[in-house]
């Protein structure tokens, strides 16, 4: 494979990666903050954006804050490069900042995903920045913002243990497969953002930071490197990932998150690996799924 | 069999291209001008300024066009062009008082100081559709008879009548005096939420939704007994006080519409009997919307004002959270991102919880 490494030069009808640097500061200070306080979210000024909010807006604030002319930024949206709103925002950055972009995930100095961490361990030179839609992972059982900021305070999180709890009471599972909810640094409970719940123990004592945008609702969270984190759950009934019969048709791979791809109407389905470019590093090494024709 | 799902770059361009295609309909009809926009569609080029938060209608008029008519897309345009701009100063609080008045009427008084002045206004045209319009080239309708010169000077704002009786309760607060003015452009939201910051809200807040709130309390939820005050529209003047010079300068007029709505309120432990106010102020000629955002700022003065909070209109994090239609309809379609790695987990877990419930009947049959 040849590195799909690029380097367009940049628009110079805008600022180095668009926010003026008055704005960069003011996120960069929120930054800082929130990786003081390890999962705490720290209200921000978020500025709008030319991408609409709910898109991304958090996580390319976050970027655009943090990238310099040396970084070499990948954009991943469900695992793959190549879907249509993570190509939407490399060409942003790739526009505005001229930086350099990647598709291989230990190339990048900066990712900015939506909805994954790839499967390839990140290490501590690198930087993973979150979309992140609802920053407050009280907010389905407390829709308000002043009862949840009360409920961090004073670290009062017994009403989603009692949701978990129900759940297993009634389903005999605990119900959410996404956006599960963590325990930061033995404290703050936070929002993974809606990662598949397959992805929270890569978060865990990872070496990159992990930076957390939300724009539409002006919040900056952050895990930094090497930090606990832990998915809640109980002692009889402990934290489990997703796990498939099926391996990736493509690369065989069966330690990594699959996508079922609908083949037909008569339900045929095939399962191939959400992170492409972990899929694509096995097939360049020799590795073959079963049903690639 | 597997089709990769490679082409994003591709089919974005080629999506835009024909956006662009569009965009321009039929080549054999004249292309729309922004002047033409500007002078015929001033309803939504003020619509697209207000939401917008940005007095430009050459902006706006372009944006329309860019948004092929689509105003909250227009809007949002605008919006992205505004966060880019500088802040150069800002400006002292315009004085509607001294309006250049183009329209006011009163709903509280038969007659007042100034008169009832109906200016331009679909009140009282009946709707029917005039096929005359259809038929273009009409030569341009007569000028109508102009009003008196001094009008302006003759009209003092109606709150401004009952205040000097002391019957409504005076429009500058007690913790008015430090003259920071909230700017949630500037500053996320916080709660609780001062009037200035929910004014400014709901200044940019969409229309529809405005519209809606405010008839909800017409009709029962959070009911205020309101009396349309007043409403003007017309020219102010925009000053500001460069810091070099020291005294305000007139940097140029906008167009806004004003409504004042007076409320009844029966006093409180700590306030005596008086009417109260809802505001209501908007770039252009919007009065439907200033009507609703004055209806919908007394709703949300009901914490302050010692009235109990039931209903929507009156609940600050419901309404200020909820307005905005630029972060509305970017969350409300991100629905359409791809959610497949989300919605592969719920498929995993459906499966489970079925396989597990069709064991449990085949155990309850045996």
């Amino acid at each position: 494979m040849t590195a799909p490494r690029t380097s367009p030069s940049q628009d110079d009808g805008y600022n180095f990666a668009y926010l003026d640097e008055q704005t960069k500061r003011m996120i960069r200070r929120a930054i800082l903050k929130a990786v003081a306080v390890p999962g705490h979210q720290v209200p921000f000024g978020s500025r709008e954006m030319p991408l609409p909010y709910g898109w991304g807006t958090g996580g390319i604030q976050v970027t655009a804050s943090i990238i310099g002319l040396k970084d070499v930024l990948k954009v991943i949206d469900q695992g793959a490069d190549d879907t249509t709103n993570a190509v939407s925002i490399r060409r942003f950055f790739a526009k505005t900042a001229g930086v350099a972009t990647t598709e291989k995930t230990d190339e990048a100095t900066i990712i900015q995903t939506r909805h994954r961490i790839p499967e390839m361990g990140l290490g501590d030179d690198q930087i993973i920045v979150y979309q992140v839609p609802i920053p407050e992972p009280l907010r389905w059982l407390e829709p308000r913002e002043t009862e949840t900021r009360k409920m961090h305070g004073l670290a009062d999180y017994g009403v989603m243990h009692v949701k978990l709890y129900e759940d297993i009471a009634k389903y005999g599972h605990i119900e959410t497969s996404y956006d599960y909810p963590v325990l930061v640094n033995d404290r703050y409970l936070t929002a993974p953002s809606p990662i598949p719940k397959f992805d929270n123990p890569k978060m865990h004592g990872m070496g990159a930071l992990q930076l957390f945008g939300a724009g539409r609702e002006k919040r900056i969270y952050a895990i930094p490197p090497f930090t606990r984190v832990a998915s809640l759950d109980f002692e009889d009934h402990p934290f489990e990932v997703q796990a498939w019969d099926q391996s990736c048709a493509i690369c065989g791979a069966d330690d990594s998150y699959l996508d079922e791809v609908i083949t037909d109407d008569q339900g045929g389905s095939m399962f191939v690996c959400s992170d492409t470019d972990y899929c694509q590093r096995r097939v360049a090494a020799g590795h073959k799924g079963a049903g690639d024709a | 069999m597997y089709v990769a799902v490679k082409g994003g770059e591709n089919a974005i361009d080629n999506a835009h291209a024909l956006l662009a295609e569009e965009r321009r309909g039929d080549p054999s009809v004249p292309e729309l001008t922004l002047d033409q926009i500007k002078q015929q569609m001033t309803f939504a080029v003020d619509r697209v300024m207000g939401e917008g938060s940005l007095y430009d209608p050459d902006l706006g008029a372009l944006a329309i066009k860019q948004a092929c008519g689509d105003l909250v897309e227009a809007v949002f345009l605008l919006r992205a062009f505004r966060t880019t701009l500088p802040r150069l100063g800002v400006s002292e609080p315009v004085d509607t008082a001294d309006m250049t008045v183009r329209r006011r009427i009163s709903a509280t008084f038969k007659d007042l100081p100034g008169g009832q002045v109906l200016g331009p206004t679909f009140d009282y045209t009946h709707r029917l559709l005039d096929f005359a319009l259809a038929a273009e080239g009409a030569a341009p309708p007569v000028a109508a008879e102009a009003a008196p010169e001094d009008m302006a000077n003759l009209m003092p704002r109606v709150t401004d009548l009952l205040a000097q009786q002391d019957l409504i309760e005076p429009e500058v607060g007690p913790d008015d005096t430090d003259r920071h003015v909230a700017d949630l452009t500037r500053d996320p939201l916080e709660f609780p939420a001062g009037r200035d910051l929910r004014l400014q809200n709901l200044a940019r807040a969409d229309e529809g939704f405005l519209l809606a709130l405010g008839y909800s309390t017409q009709r029962g939820y959070g009911r205020n007994h309101p009396f349309a005050g007043e409403i003007r529209m017309g020219e102010v003047a925009v000053e500001i006080v460069p810091e070099e010079l020291g005294f305000a300068i007139e940097i140029g007029d906008i167009t806004v519409t004003e409504c004042q709505m007076v409320n009844q309120f029966t006093g409180s432990a700590t306030e005596p009997p008086q009417f109260t106010r809802g505001y209501g102020l908007v770039f252009g000629r919007s009065e439907r919307k200033a009507m609703s955002m004055a209806l919908v700022d007394r709703s949300l003065r009901a914490r302050e004002l010692g009235e109990e909070v039931t209903a929507p209109a009156q609940d600050e994090e419901f309404v200020l959270y909820h307005s905005d239609n630029v972060e509305a309809q970017g969350f409300v379609q991100h629905l359409k991102l791809p959610h497949y790695v989300d919605f592969q987990s719920e498929l995993v877990l459906i499966r489970a919880l079925r396989r597990e419930a069709a064991a449990r009947r085949n155990e309850a049959a045996e």
